[in-house]
């Protein structure tokens, strides 16, 4: 210790410091005695002003179609239902007709619903990693309270599906890999598709 | 005089002169009784405001923000919570001393205001006798506390009263020590008597005036509970120490109290050492200027508001430009800067121990207080370079003592048999 009261004026330096650096008038002022200066406050008033937040950032999942809203990328498979941690996908389906065969629309099984509950999903992406066919993709809207926990915050299928733009518009890199991975299958499954009537359940037999 | 400094004083005396003879002591009376119930809750009010504005400021934060322009407001929607708020009382409490405390606490601090010599001819009650008034009235805050914990019938309250008790009484002595310097140099008791004393020299450019100055305002510190020295409220130990039982209005009486009486402290210390409402003759017109830069770029006032207060302020500055700054700006200003300490204080400073607490009352002010009186006896009796090396020397060789007398030799290294 230098002398009497040293460690006490210098902590008080510290908190003046931080007091001054906060203003402008005050950051003008330690500039002129030459102490290096930060920005002082970090806070973001937040429903007037919000964060740009990270293009990785993820809140909530959501169903991606094609062109219309029937296109959906989803057959129904089930696998993001059993995966789920907290069980909060709920899918019937796919669809079927009176006889029990499934429907197909764009030559894809579809399902008949599909719910995810807000309150129960807890952001943790595994039905993204898991989904084979990139139907389900995280989305960044985190506004999301509601005042009613089955009404609203119950996600159904009409509210889940969002376009294949809106997707790339908001998580530009990740879809331009997906986008990619999609055209790499199609493509691979294009030399095959002449005989494309061939696994097609033979109609009205 | 000047027609802006007496600005109040002159009020005061053409509304008295509009009124018939016989009523116009009473009206007087009644006169300063208004400003002081008016003013005392308006000044706790933007203390709390200006309290978290700072500290916020300190800590990186806005502070008040939502409610009016720059959180204006937020006292007032504060007050309002606070009314409506269910006030509950223990069972088993006992509920005349719970309902009485905090009142008796809010009385005292709002009773220190009669004294408080405002401005040049502008004090509610000049009491030759007004030092020991105010040591008289802000000791029974003591009794307040403790009423208030003893009835809360809970542990929490008890501890923090006996703490806060212990501290009162600790730090009275030396607070009181350090002012009897004043008395012997000042020759009065008087406040508007020591503040005139300090018209050639303020007390706390003597070396026995600045010492004297940090310990009466340490001591009044820690007797209004202020961090450092919040031990008898320390929420990580004692949930809200005296007040852990009390909600709604009765909660907000003791906030008042404890915000009356920091403002107390710091009036205290500007009116015996800080040269009260004197200053340096600075034209008013600066301050004008100050004030209508600072009205003109605040940014989130509407512009029309802002174009009426730098009008009205370079007004002001154009009728009374070559007037000094008046006498109540002064004291108001150096009051608001010791303000400001407190919070600055709070914003840096952890909680000290109790042991550390009462070592320093008993240690070091107490014995300090005792030669700080000889010095200030050296320094009157020997003419200027004598008197003052004189009492600073023995100021600063006998706290260096004191401190290295308190100090005990540091412990030999312990040496760990298993760590090893």
């Amino acid at each position: 210790m230098a002398w009497i009261g040293y460690g006490v004026l210098k902590g008080l330096g510290v908190t003046l410091k931080t007091f001054l650096e906060t203003y402008p008038w005050g950051r003008a002022v330690l500039r002129g005695l030459s102490i290096p200066v930060a920005d002082g406050l970090f806070t973001i008033q937040y429903p007037d002003t919000k964060q740009q937040h990270a293009e990785r950032f993820r809140y909530f999942p959501f169903l991606v179609y094609d062109e219309t809203p029937d296109n959906l990328r989803c057959v129904a498979c089930k696998i993001c239902e059993q995966e789920c941690p907290p069980q909060c996908i709920h899918i019937v389906g796919p669809a079927k007709d009176e006889q029990g065969r499934p429907l197909k629309a764009h030559g894809r099984t579809f399902p008949v619903e599909f719910d995810i509950d807000m309150s129960i999903c807890m952001s943790c992406r595994i039905c993204v990693d898991v989904c084979p066919f990139d139907a389900i993709e995280m989305d960044n809207q985190y506004e999301l309270s509601a005042s009613d926990r089955y009404e609203h915050m119950v996600f159904n299928q009409e509210k889940l599906l969002k376009p294949a733009e809106y997707f790339q518009q908001i998580k530009p890199t990740e879809a331009a890999t997906v986008d990619q991975r999609l055209a790499a299958k199609k493509a691979k499954a294009a030399p095959a598709a002449p005989p494309p009537q061939a696994p097609k359940p033979p109609e009205g037999s | 005089m000047t027609s802006l400094d007496q600005l109040f004083v002159n009020a005061n005396a053409w509304l008295l002169s509009l009124l018939p003879d016989w009523a116009r002591l009473w009206a007087s009376i009644l006169v300063r009784i208004g400003v002081i119930a008016a003013l005392a809750p308006i000044i706790m009010m933007y203390l709390t405001w200006l309290e978290r504005k700072l500290i916020a400021r300190m800590q990186n934060r806005f502070g008040p923000t939502r409610v009016g322009r720059y959180g204006l407001l937020q006292p007032l929607a504060d007050g309002l919570k606070m009314l409506i708020k269910e006030d509950i009382v223990p069972r088993g409490a006992d509920r005349l001393l719970h309902l009485a405390a905090p009142i008796l606490a809010v009385v005292p601090a709002i009773l220190l205001f009669a004294v408080f010599p405002f401005g040049r001819n502008m004090i509610p009650a000049d009491l030759n006798v007004g030092l020991l008034y105010v040591f008289a009235i802000s000791s029974i805050s003591s009794y307040a506390i403790f009423m208030g914990g003893w009835a809360s019938r809970s542990k929490f309250s008890i501890i923090g009263a006996m703490r806060s008790v212990a501290q009162i009484i600790s730090y009275e002595v030396p607070g009181v020590l350090s002012v009897v310097a004043v008395i012997m140099v000042a020759g009065t008791l008087s406040l508007v008597g020591i503040v005139e004393a300090q018209g050639p020299r303020w007390f706390v450019f003597t070396p026995w005036g600045v010492v004297g100055c940090l310990m009466f305002f340490l001591s009044g510190v820690a007797e209004v509970n202020r961090t450092p020295f919040d031990m008898p409220e320390a929420e990580s130990e004692l949930v809200g120490g005296f007040h852990t039982e009390y909600s709604g209005m009765k909660f907000a009486l003791w906030y008042m109290a404890e915000f009356l009486e920091s403002f107390a402290i710091c009036a205290l210390t500007v009116t015996f050492f800080l040269g009260g409402w004197q200053g340096p003759p600075v034209p008013f017109w600066l301050l004008a200027v100050l004030l209508a830069v600072l009205v003109g770029t605040a940014r989130l006032v509407a512009v029309p508001v802002r174009i009426l207060g730098v009008v009205a302020m370079a007004g002001a500055g154009l009728l009374c430009g070559a007037e000094p700054i008046p006498s109540w700006i002064w004291f108001f200003a150096k009051t608001y800067a010791l303000v400001f300490v407190l919070v600055w204080f709070r914003g840096t400073l952890p909680r000290l121990r109790v042991d550390q607490l009462m070592g320093l009352a008993w240690k070091f002010f107490l014995p300090l207080g005792l030669i700080n009186i000889l010095a200030a006896g050296l320094w009157v009796w020997w003419p200027f370079p004598t008197g003052t090396a004189a009492s600073a020397f023995l100021l600063l060789a006998s706290s260096w003592l004191l401190v290295r007398a308190n100090n005990p030799a540091p412990l030999a290294p312990r040496s760990y048999v298993f760590a090893d």
